[in-house]
């Protein structure tokens, strides 16, 4: 096997310093609950619909609640005070709150609410858990997959023509199909509703259209014999509702990232790490896999200077997820292939970084990201670019891949450019499939040296962040050159800290077990 | 003005006028005989003569990936075509500074931003950020600029007012996402919003991105559109030497 030297004590030591970093924050995280948690909460006993101006019924309960300054107590107890009062089904409960009088009665009133919400706290888990059942049932019809696992997206911003090209797409050889979020999504402190057709960039996350994908996709599945997995993203102001409609109508894969969403998104770090815990104790429950952005880092800082970043925030990310209760194996850390090409040997050091993370997360998913920063308009060019990231996909026995798209710097792959690359894809790890274990590096060459450096980098790193706390080691541009401070960025109003009495009994049914 | 003499260019493959062209395609059809009859026609009814389709393939049930070779029979008169270039002689970053220095006598003041629902900063960040790209720094290297890059998914009424808290010299719009022609509507908003508030005159606007060329900027009410392969410094130059008072801008055509 072409494996690289890594130091097993400097790995442990890495390990031990995420854990360090991450407790820190989980204390804040324990203390404090935001909008999008409670509306979470409120979707998980079963409230849905949206008003007439197409605001979700959660949005509204949930305002009114923080309008009140009541949102610490958590929409659980008030839900449960309404069924207490005499409402006959939660949305009920939770309509007599969003539209009645001010809850003042439901607040001098104190007990009952944990009682009235026992039967609907146990269905809140068994939905979750019934669905998980149906995606493990379903997978277990067909022959597990032959890794790297073949990754693409679609986008077109109808849902209707989404599922059409989801279908093409795993008819043309792929694993697994991510239908790309509308452009911005990210930034609504709220979940559309219903099916959408109209979506720029992308197609809205909606419980409907992960539904329309599921049906579609699973047709493929029984069709053509393969297992497809079905993507989308939990990320952005509403990341925990998220994952609660993709645990729910059976989604494989999440993007879920512990930072993401500060960075690049410009999300209020606070908000970010209270959602999400929340959205990876449900996807924990579930079974999701989640897919991490590291490969993000790549693509705003130098491929080659920053690549120890894309490392330590994986073991961060590691360090987050397991505080979650998520298993190793449904953590997809992302990494990506993103060096200059014009680099004399970049090719050399793209094998270094890719092994590394292999050895380094042995039972993790990791999730190999293509070239997209240095693609041109030139699509032979670009095609060849992506074979080579394919070489190294196979050589290094990534987990999941996506494909890189020779019309990467042009347009929303069309159905042609997806066929292609999965063409190219099949053909590049059928002809290497033991590439890996055939060859050795030469000791002390290139790619070894390459291999240790950034692991020691990141070592240093993860001791500087651990030293100055992740606050100001994001505020100082640690990760991906950008730099966010601990109140700004969007949000932040959506977080507050718990009461002595919050009360949440999904979440502590989620929690439990917990280390 | 005399008439121009008619040059006239074919596509080239290998023999002067030979009009080889390739195009790729898929037709929503399963793959057959009557497909690939289908695609030649298709490329015949394009005007490529003794077209050779040299794959067929089933890309999806139900629809079918073509290669296709064949001789356009079409050709272009460039001496009639009109095409405003920016020119701009390539000054180096020192003098720049120097030039701004001694003409100015004051920095140029640059805000950038990715507007609308746009999130992606790549182009923006490379141009603006001291790092800049492949080598070329950015703006913010610059002694003579001040460079604000306001970042992704900046609104228009957002970017006019902090431009002009800032007595901006420039604004740099940068749009990638292109999905239904979006970036259009958003820069071409951006310019109305700035006119209706009465300073358009006293504004360098400048649009970006991979689908944005000098022409099209311009079509939508800017001074100059930069398109793929832009470094920081063509930037820099542009601004520069039309703050400066050069010839920076021609509507001759330039062939």
């Amino acid at each position: 096997m072409a494996k690289v030297p890594v130091d097993p004590k400097v790995v442990a030591s890495c390990r031990e310093l995420a854990g360090r970093i991450a407790d820190d924050v989980q204390t804040f995280i324990d203390g404090h609950t935001t909008v999008g948690v409670e509306r979470t909460t409120a979707r998980a006993y079963g409230v849905d619909g949206v008003d007439d101006q197409g605001t979700p019924l959660v949005n509204l309960l949930v305002d009114r609640c923080h309008q009140q300054g009541l949102v610490g107590r958590g929409i659980a107890f008030f839900l449960g005070r309404a069924l207490a009062a005499g409402a006959r089904s939660i949305n009920e409960a939770a309509e007599r709150l969003a539209f009645g009088p001010d809850w003042t009665r439901y607040r001098s009133e104190s007990g009952g609410a944990n009682e009235a919400l026992e039967r609907h706290t146990r269905e809140a888990i068994e939905r979750i858990d019934a669905a998980t059942k149906a995606r493990e049932d379903k997978k277990a019809k067909f022959a597990a997959p032959r890794t790297p696992l073949k990754y693409v997206i679609v986008a077109t911003g109808n849902i209707y023509d989404d599922a059409t090209q989801a279908k093409a797409a795993a008819f043309a050889g792929a694993d697994i199909v991510a239908v790309i979020r509308a452009t911005a999504q990210s930034l609504l402190d709220f979940v559309p509703h219903g099916p959408t057709t109209e979506g720029y960039g992308g197609t809205f996350a909606t419980q409907e259209n992960f539904r329309i994908v599921r049906r579609a996709i699973d047709e493929a599945s029984d069709e053509y014999g393969r297992y497809v997995y079905q993507t989308n993203y939990s990320s952005g102001l509403c990341m925990s509702e998220i994952a609660w409609m993709a645990a729910v109508e059976r989604l494989d894969m999440l993007l879920n990232d512990a930072m993401y969403g500060i960075l690049f998104r410009d999300i209020n770090m606070c908000r970010t790490f209270v959602d999400q815990y929340v959205s990876r104790r449900i996807i924990a429950r579930s079974g999701i896999v989640i897919n991490t952005g590291e490969d993000n880092y790549l693509t705003t800082a130098d491929a080659v200077e920053k690549a120890h970043t894309v490392l330590t925030s994986q073991f961060i990310n590691e360090a987050f997820a397991k505080r979650a209760g998520l298993a190793e194996e449904q953590m997809g850390l992302g990494h990506a292939y993103e060096i200059n090409p014009r680099i004399e040997d970049s090719f050399l050091l793209e094998i270094a970084q890719a092994q590394l993370i292999r050895q380094i997360f042995e039972r993790h998913p990791i999730k190999w990201m293509p070239p997209t920063k240095h693609k041109t308009g030139d699509i032979f060019q670009s095609h060849v670019h992506d074979a080579m990231f394919n070489l190294v996909g196979v050589a290094t026995g990534q987990s999941i891949e996506l494909l890189g798209m020779f019309s990467e710097a042009i347009q929303n792959p069309l159905l042609m450019d997806r066929y292609l690359s999965l063409k190219s894809a099949q053909y590049v790890f059928n002809t290497a499939r033991h590439l890996g274990d055939e060859i050795s590096w030469k000791p002390g060459g290139i790619v070894e040296t390459r291999a240790r450096k950034v692991l020691d980098e990141a070592h240093e790193l993860l001791a500087e962040v651990q030293r100055e706390t992740i606050w100001s080691a994001i505020a100082r541009g640690a990760f991906a050159d950008v730099k966010r401070t601990r109140e700004g960025g969007k949000g932040f109003v959506g977080v507050v800290p718990k009461a002595p009495d919050y009360v949440n009994p999904f979440l502590e049914a989620l929690e439990k077990g917990r280390s | 003005m005399h008439p121009t003499e008619p040059k006239l260019v074919r596509a080239y493959g290998d023999r002067e006028g030979d009009g080889m062209v390739q195009m790729s395609f898929v037709l929503p059809v399963p793959p057959s005989a009557k497909a690939r009859e289908a695609a030649r026609r298709f490329a015949q009814t394009h005007g490529l003569s003794e077209p050779l389709v040299t794959t067929m393939e089933e890309a999806a049930k139900g629809y079918t990936y073509f290669v296709v070779y064949g001789h356009s029979a079409h050709s272009v008169d460039i001496s009639r075509l009109e095409v405003p270039e920016i020119q701009t002689t390539l000054l180096s970053r020192d003098e720049l500074d120097e030039r701004v220095a001694t003409r100015l006598g004051r920095k140029i003041v640059v805000v950038g931003a990715c507007t609308g629902s746009d999130a992606h900063t790549v182009g923006i960040d490379a141009v603006l950020n001291y790092k800049g790209y492949a080598g070329d720094k950015g703006l913010e290297s610059y002694r003579s600029f001040e460079a604000h890059n306001l970042g992704a998914q900046v609104e228009n009424a957002e970017l006019t007012a902090r431009a002009r808290a800032l007595r901006a010299d420039a604004i740099l719009v940068s749009q990638v996402v292109t999905q239904r022609n979006c970036h259009k509507e958003n820069a071409a908003a951006l310019v109305e919003l700035i006119r209706e508030q009465g300073w358009r005159d006293r504004i360098l606007l400048l649009l970006g991105g991979p689908r944005i060329d000098h022409k099209l900027a311009l079509e939508l009410g800017f001074d100059a559109g930069f398109g793929p392969g832009t470094k920081p410094s063509d930037v820099a130059n542009f601004i520069v030497q039309h703050l400066c008072g050069d010839e920076t801008l021609s509507d001759k055509p330039t062939v």
